[in-house]
């Protein structure tokens, strides 16, 4: 229990007053990408090429999150198979580069769609199971998919994959840098485009699924509808976050979509914060810089091949523990019950909008 | 005008309704009396499209209504009130109210609708912004029956409305619930365990034992016959 603090102890400035976001949901989305898109672009022009990469890495995977965020979180669906929906924009993505000189944002578009199509032929079945089952259906999804790029290897390029070629990049700009702001802007559209959405009807409709269907269908809310549309949302963050990765990567094949990679995005968005999107990038970062960190932690140690090879896994599973004891709703969740309680300590109770603690305190 | 008839519903090997026929009409509250297990809140449960019966037909204003889905039937009108259930915790009180309007209405008549519930339950319009979940057990029986007349139904089904509440609240309830309906073409039938509140609020009432009609007539003959009341009715 912290003491009762006089209300008005700390007078705040009416500049802060004035900084205020705009409560106007779209205005305050884009207002708040547009700050991130300056600090993006201070952070990328300033970086070398190769942390470039990896801030497009970040971005990209940040998209794929988002989307699993909204399943997952807000719509109560789980999905083990995200890594097949990437996979899927990634080839779409890599066919049409390798057989048509078309624009890059229509390769994108296309496939945003057929990772959108396969979200809805998995999200129509999917509505019929819930927890486990359904995991195990999407488990199934990013099992049963890469083997049917080997067997037809002639059109997917076999163990060799497709390669992607990335738009030359305007004046002096380097590569990766124009790569990475590619990267950058897709994932600030799709967050602006997704935290609107939240807001909309179909936001309070995937939360009143998630939480009671009954409910929700005496509600007249229908449903199946609302879950189907919740997946192909999903599956389509996914197939432009898996067109991405083929940019990045240079080369698209089945090997850089393995199982592993649709459980470490569970478990990234889980250490995100489950239903948040801002909480996002923290996963993003997590699943890009992991892998490197345990490899020179490995180093360091003089580990073996073998023993640094799981380390990443290891490491990852030790943050995911650590995390949901500490904040068991992940490190966004975590942030806002921080930033709440400094808020609350600050202005004194009875400031303020009561706001209700979803975190035990 | 709600009819029903031949109306059979099982659950596996078990018999929840056989065969039942009644009728409610508009501007009145029908109630559906009888012990544990009578098959009252199954009842609603098959008119609202949540169980699906063996046999019979459910008419409402000539729409036939089995074979659709809960929310079409919720969408033709008929809002049901789930026993000790139906709100969903994670939205707010106000999102709440509007999710039962966002297929009939439009921005503005939506918030007007929204306004005139919290008229109706001053004791919500406090809570506008906070979750479902804070709320206590009869703010949560105010916030479903709100959600349930915002969009406006030509027939409201209530289980155990009265469930938890205090008895004040109940006469509270029962009130408004009578003012809802008397000269308007609203058709109410209300569950009840509490067979005395019950009857003094409906105009007619239907009796049901062991899945079947025991008998069904105005309310004030059956609160009128003593022997029925002994035996089905426990006062």
């Amino acid at each position: 229990m912290t003491p009762p603090v006089p209300s008005g102890s700390w007078p705040r400035a009416p500049w802060v007053r004035r900084l205020r976001l705009p409560t106007q949901p779209l205005a305050r989305h884009l207002v708040l990408a547009l700050c991130g898109a300056a600090i993006l672009y201070a952070v990328t022009s300033s970086l070398s090429p190769y942390n470039d990469f990896e801030v497009g890495e970040i971005a990209l995977y940040v998209i794929a999150l988002a989307g699993l965020s909204l399943l997952t979180g807000l719509n109560g669906q789980i999905s083990l198979g995200h890594g097949a929906f990437m996979a899927v924009g990634a080839y779409s993505a890599a066919l049409l580069m390798t057989h048509t000189h078309l624009n890059l944002l229509i390769e994108l578009v296309a496939a945003i769609g057929a990772a959108g199509l396969l979200g809805l032929v998995i999200g129509i079945p999917a509505t019929r199971l819930k927890g486990p089952y359904l995991a195990g259906m999407t488990l199934l999804l990013a099992l049963a998919l890469p083997p049917i790029a080997d067997k037809w290897s002639t059109t997917f390029g076999g163990d060799q994959g497709l390669t992607t070629t990335v738009p030359s990049a305007p004046g002096s700009i380097n590569p990766e840098e124009w790569l990475a702001w590619i990267q950058i802007v897709g994932a600030l559209i799709t967050l602006v485009l997704l935290a609107n959405l939240l807001r909309s009807r179909y936001g309070r409709s995937f939360r009143a699924v998630r939480d009671d269907e009954i409910a929700a269908s005496l509600a007249g809310i229908h449903v199946a509808r609302t879950k189907v549309i919740a997946f192909v949302i999903s599956a389509a963050c996914a197939g432009l976050a898996g067109a991405f990765l083929g940019l990045s990567t240079g080369v698209v094949n089945t090997g850089e979509f393995p199982l592993t990679l649709s459980i470490q995005l569970l478990a990234a968005m889980v250490l995100g914060g489950t239903g948040t999107l801002m909480g996002m990038w923290w996963g993003a970062v997590l699943l890009v810089y992991l892998p490197q960190w345990s490899t020179s932690l490995s180093g360091d140690f003089n580990l073996g091949s073998g023993a640094s090879a799981y380390l990443a896994t290891i490491i990852f599973g030790v943050v995911l523990i650590v995390v949901m004891i500490a904040a068991p709703t992940g490190i966004q969740g975590g942030l806002r019950w921080a930033w709440r309680r400094v808020w609350s300590l600050r202005s004194g109770p009875g400031d303020g909008t009561p706001t209700v603690s979803r975190h035990p305190a | 005008m709600l009819e029903i008839q031949g109306l059979s519903v099982s659950y596996g090997a078990v018999d929840a309704l056989k065969s039942v026929t009644l009728s409610a009409r508009p501007g009145a509250i029908t109630a559906i009396l009888g012990a544990n297990g009578a098959g009252k809140t199954t009842l609603l449960r098959t008119i609202s499209g949540l169980v699906k019966p063996r046999a019979g037909a459910v008419r409402f204003d000539g729409d036939e209504l089995l074979g659709r889905a809960a929310e079409d039937i919720a969408r033709l009108g008929v809002s049901h009130v789930p026993e000790g259930r139906g709100v969903i915790a994670e939205l707010t009180v106000e999102d709440n109210l509007r999710l039962a309007t966002l297929w009939c209405m439009g921005r503005r008549e939506r918030q007007k609708a929204i306004e005139a519930t919290f008229e109706l339950f001053p004791r919500l319009s406090g809570f506008r912004r906070r979750h479902a979940s804070t709320l206590s057990g009869g703010e949560r029986q105010m916030l479903v029956l709100g959600r349930a007349l915002i969009s406006r139904p030509r027939l409201l089904l209530l289980d155990e409305p009265s469930l938890g509440l205090a008895p004040l609240v109940t006469a509270q309830l029962m009130a408004l619930l009578r003012d809802h309906t008397q000269g308007t073409d609203l058709t109410v039938v209300l569950v009840e365990q509490n067979a005395r509140s019950a009857l003094s609020v409906s105009q007619d009432a239907v009796v049901l034992n062991l899945g079947e009609v025991v008998m069904s007539d105005e309310a004030a003959v059956i609160a009128a016959d003593s022997g029925l009341r002994h035996h089905y009715l426990g006062f």
